[in-house]
């Protein structure tokens, strides 16, 4: 069992899997670690997006990745419409902590009631040419269905990453992210930026929610799964460090693959979990956290 | 004009006795109220969702009949949301509330047991939907539960997987075994190590895996593959059961019987999407449209639910659950017809001293409620070229194996051969 082909084999499987935490962790990062908003509602927007994805599949024949980028702009606005009651109801009054969690454990629910009715609770899954074929390397084989989230994963950290390090504007949201008064008091609107930002992390979700509909069916609930997990993948990378999500990422997706290869699968979720533990009581700023 | 008086004053009293006896609440009182919890949302919802429509066609052909005994059928009926927690409250409500005359359970083993001491209690029959051996500790003797695993289901369950195994040539010796860890899954497998046991089969793996929290099933079929087994049985639900024949292709995984308890793939959605990989894989079924299935009433019934199934976005074809659900009432409605009663003993006495005749076939029910003897099909999935949902119409494509009366084809062995 404890072959050179099987460990590569489960290492690169943890590979794949990270790429797609950091998919679905990304948006959160950014609207969690650098917004200091602490949007439960995320897996469901990832769901969302995953809907949008199996209509678009389904009625129009679209490729799902596709789908997700395309349905990314408008739920962009979707977003900003969402950060702005958000702000308006409750931290302008300063009333974000609790009050704000609840919004947001609301929003979640509201989202899965939409979702039941306009889809109903069957699963749904979508086809594309690369879903349910692989190829290899070597020994060590790849499946397209895991390959094209890694890939896609990968993309998003790292245009972010850009975006926040290159860009006039990504620079912005970092300084809003550590001080906002000082940035106010360069005449910029704090507002605003924070506005954008979150937009663009609800995008991102969307674009994640197609790729977990590549990997496997959904159903309208499913979104409660991966709330630990986002959480995790952020809290363990370090709140707001786009290299530290993917690091994160990475880490719970070797993690899982060689715990449910060595060791059986039913240790997975703990031994990530108990990583996420150890991390935060070595180093509670998180592996890449300021 | 006394007499004049008394005629207006007895034709207006015959007025009121007439409208009395016309009003709502009078009609209510003829009705027969059947009340239950059904999981419409959460992870059990597309089930439960289904198995409502049935029992609502269930309702309307026996309305358009007349009702029973002349009293129409009315359903009372809340969502349990999936969650065991909200039964207890929705039968109080049911019974104490609602006043429903009978009640039936949910869809699912931890919908139903929540349900069973509270229908104990009140001595009510109690007809049970899915449910693997609910009654094992309550042993209630009103408790019938309609899907046919037999009087010891947790073993019954996978007994003809393990038959069929063991006529093949060479005969297999070596098996794995994973599960979801969750109680039907869990149940489902200690039933397939006890059957490893006694066809003399060796466990070479034997993990469960997290439920829900499991996205990636590739490093864990790996660890199947290290271990070459002859025999590969899975316990799994939907998301997991497409997971693992997906990643079991992606690694070319080839034991030489594959699946056994895997739940979703009797789904229409996830048989449209699987398509071909379904191919060689054997399976617990419940019905398929072969030859030797063909129960009275069972098509009639399918036609009802599959004009409306559509448009409630629910399972198309509807042949893994909706049957069953039509069956485990219209068993009740004939057992009081039967007794002409609504005496909740006279029922429960009929249900059990007889043999049915339901849309599922001849139900007769033995120990615990559960059925005398195991009716659980195994069939092999063959010959799907495609991913369109008539693939799945049609004979010789959902192959029964198992049991021996009701087998419509041979198995094609090794799985390898079939894919």
């Amino acid at each position: 069992m404890l072959s050179v082909e099987f460990f590569l084999n489960a290492l690169m499987a943890g590979i794949l899997l990270g790429g797609f935490y950091a998919a679905i962790s990304v948006g959160l990062s950014l609207s969690f670690g650098l917004l200091d908003v602490v949007n439960i509602a995320h897996p469901a927007f990832i769901l969302c997006g995953s809907y949008v994805t199996f209509y678009a599949n389904e009625h129009f024949g679209v490729d799902p990745i596709i789908a997700g980028v395309v349905f990314a702009v408008p739920f962009y606005f979707v977003g900003v419409a969402v950060y702005r009651i958000y702000y308006n109801s409750f931290e302008k009054t300063g009333a974000e902590s609790l009050r704000g969690l609840v919004f947001f454990f609301g929003l979640f629910f509201l989202i899965e009631v939409i979702l039941i009715i306009t889809f109903g609770v069957d699963y749904r899954l979508v086809q594309a040419f690369y879903i349910g074929k692989s190829t290899s390397i070597g020994p060590v084989g790849i499946a397209y269905r895991l390959f094209v989230p890694f890939m896609v994963g990968g993309i998003l950290a790292t245009g972010l990453y850009l975006f926040l390090s290159k860009t006039f504007f990504g620079r912005a949201i970092m300084a809003v992210a550590q001080d906002s008064l000082a940035v106010q008091l360069m005449g910029v609107d704090p507002i605003r930026i924070k506005t954008v930002a979150f937009g663009i992390s609800i995008a991102t979700a969307v674009i994640a929610g197609s790729l977990l509909i590549i990997i496997g069916p959904v159903e309208p609930t499913i979104g409660r799964e991966y709330i630990g997990r986002v959480f995790a993948v952020t809290v363990l990378g370090g709140l707001g460090s786009m290299t530290g999500t993917l690091v994160g990422a990475l880490v719970l997706g070797v993690a899982e693959s060689f715990t449910s290869s060595f060791f059986g699968p039913s240790w997975a979720l703990a031994v990530s979990f108990g990583i996420l533990l150890i991390c935060l009581a070595v180093r509670p700023s998180g592996l890449f956290g300021r | 004009m006394g007499r004049i008086f008394r005629h207006v004053i007895f034709g207006f009293l015959l007025l009121l006795a007439a409208s009395i006896a016309f009003t709502p609440a009078a009609r209510a009182a003829k009705e027969v109220k059947i009340g239950f919890s059904m999981a419409l949302t959460g992870p059990l919802g597309p089930a439960g969702k289904a198995a409502l429509l049935a029992i609502q066609i269930w309702r309307d052909d026996v309305n358009a009949r007349g009702g029973l005994l002349g009293r129409k059928v009315k359903l009372v009926y809340y969502d349990d949301q999936s969650k065991p927690a909200n039964v207890p409250g929705i039968y109080a409500k049911l019974l104490d509330v609602d006043k429903v005359d009978f009640a039936v359970s949910g869809y699912g083993t931890n919908l139903i047991v929540p349900a069973l001491p509270i229908m104990m209690e009140r001595g009510m029959v109690f007809m049970g939907l899915f449910g693997l051996d609910a009654n094992a500790k309550f042993k209630y003797d009103n408790y019938f539960q309609i899907m046919p695993a037999g009087p010891d289901p947790v073993v019954d369950w996978s007994r003809g997987f393990f038959e069929i195994a063991a006529k093949q040539k060479p005969r297999p010796k070596t098996i794995a075994l994973l599960s979801a860890d969750s109680e039907f899954a869990r149940n489902a497998v200690v039933g397939a190590r006890r059957n490893a046991k006694k066809y003399g089969l060796k466990v070479v793996y034997d993990e469960r895996y997290p439920f829900p929290g499991t996205t990636d099933f590739t490093p864990t079929l790996r660890a199947v593959k290290a271990t070459n087994p002859d025999l590969f049985y899975v316990g799994s639900y939907p998301g997991g059961s497409v997971g693992i024949v997906k990643a079991a292709h992606e690694i070319d995984l080839k034991p030489k019987l594959f699946g056994g308890g895997m739940v979703g793939l009797q789904y229409t959605a996830i048989q449209m999407n699987l398509g071909k990989l379904l191919n060689g894989i054997t399976n617990y079924w419940f019905w398929a449209p072969e030859k030797t299935l063909k129960f009275p009433g069972i098509e009639a019934f399918l036609v009802k639910y599959q004009k409306e199934a559509p448009k409630q976005k629910l399972d198309p074809l509807g042949y893994y659950l909706p049957p069953f659900a039509y069956a485990y009432v219209q068993l009740l409605g004939q057992a009081i017809e039967a007794t002409k009663s609504f005496d909740q003993k006279k029922i429960g006495a009929y249900i059990r001293d007889n043999t049915h005749s339901t849309v599922v076939g001849k139900v007769k029910f033995g120990k615990n409620g559960e059925w005398a003897t195991s009716r659980t099909f195994q069939v092999q999935l063959q010959n799907i070229k495609s991913n369109k949902m008539s693939e799945f119409t049609k004979a010789g494509k959902m192959v029964v194996l198992y049991p021996e009366e009701f087998k419509s084809g041979n198995l094609i062995y090794p799985y390898e051969k079939a894919k």
